[in-house]
């Protein structure tokens, strides 16, 4: 009947997430001055991935959590995926000729 | 009464009721990242079209507090997690203050995003009849940096050289900036609402190793809230900062 109890993650893990975390800011503050070209925003994003991977995994308890809840996490994923790359697929396939894009100011204060 | 962890009817054991919860909790985090997956979307599409615009926009906002910001939402998730290990462990004592220490942290990041605020409203960045990109170049105040203010005269210059409707498109960008960081500061205001709550059930020592569903359930809403930030900060302060 008893089921395994939850979980409990230490403080010291909590902690060292903590500082994982804050240096991952730095870093990426730091890295957002240096020219790196087209792979400014990749390597942004990366860290922030970086970042939100250790916060759902450890301060989230996904790392410990019921094979259902992990399922929950990837349909998420999957589903802004579906948004994200369909959307956008639409917008590189199917642009409007660039003249038009940036159009008179005029229509945004219509 | 309050719940305080006695078995319902519907559920076999206290796990299968508590994993219940929590799964229900997820669930409504999904709608969340969709929620906030539009506005994602909308903004790469606009980013993409109208990168100058929103390259001097994000460089008008204030990379101090923005990373500061960034720490003390960093912290105040550390605290929440702290707050959720007490009431886990049995330390009934530390889990009011963990929680009060996490809205206190979560009340400095919505105080300093005032001030932020408050600086866009005063530069004239705010979208509508008054915006214009270069009001702070030529209107500089008298604590500002000269070398700043030249440096961002000569970025807004350049950008209305490459781009006559740079007024337009920048307001695009003030546009998403109020819209997602108001939308991030309205579940941080809603969070500091559920907090509260948790710390007048805590003081009462309500949770126990046994029964702290709430504290674990709005831990997770606490950290996703954090998450979004951690995406939000390089997207919206670091577009262009390279100059």
């Amino acid at each position: 009947m008893a089921e395994p109890s939850e979980h409990i993650v230490s403080p010291k893990i909590y902690i060292t997430i903590f500082l994982a975390l804050i240096v991952g800011t730095i870093v990426t503050t730091w890295a957002a001055f240096q020219n790196f070209g087209p792979f400014n925003i990749v390597i942004a994003l990366a860290i922030a991935t970086a970042k939100a991977t250790l916060v759902v995994l450890f301060f989230m308890h996904a790392r410990y959590a019921a094979g259902r809840t992990r399922l929950v996490i990837v349909c998420a994923l999957f589903w802004l995926a579906i948004m994200l790359v369909l959307t956008l697929s639409d917008y590189k396939t199917r642009q409007p000729r660039r003249s038009r894009l940036v159009s008179p100011a005029a229509c945004y204060y219509a | 009464m309050h719940r305080s962890g006695e078995l319902y009817g519907q559920f076999e054991t206290l796990d299968q009721q508590k994993e219940s919860a929590t799964f229900g909790m997820w669930i409504f985090l999904v709608t969340e990242v969709l929620f906030f997956g539009g506005m994602f979307l909308t903004y790469t599409i606009n980013r993409k079209y109208f990168f100058t615009a929103f390259g001097i926009g994000s460089n008008t906002l204030d990379i101090t507090l923005g990373t500061t910001n960034t720490m003390v939402l960093i912290m105040s998730s550390f605290t929440m997690a702290m707050a959720v290990w007490s009431a886990q462990t049995g330390r009934k004592k530390l889990v009011p203050l963990f929680l009060i220490l996490t809205l206190a942290l979560g009340c400095v990041f919505l105080g300093v995003k005032f001030v932020e605020y408050k600086q866009k409203f005063d530069h004239h960045l705010v979208p509508g009849y008054g915006f214009d990109m270069t009001y702070r170049a030529t209107h500089p105040a008298p604590g500002d940096d000269p070398k700043e203010i030249a440096l961002e005269k000569k970025e807004v210059q350049e950008a209305f050289a490459s781009d006559p409707d740079t007024n337009a498109h920048a307001q695009l960008y003030f546009s998403l900036y109020f819209a997602m960081t108001g939308l991030h500061a309205l579940h941080m205001i809603v969070g500091a609402g559920l907090l509260i709550w948790l710390i007048k059930a805590s003081l009462g020592g309500r949770f126990t190793p046994q029964y702290h569903t709430p504290v674990e359930n709005v831990g997770l809403y606490w950290h996703f809230v954090d998450i979004v930030w951690i995406y939000l900060f390089p997207l919206l302060y670091l577009i262009d900062r390279h100059r």
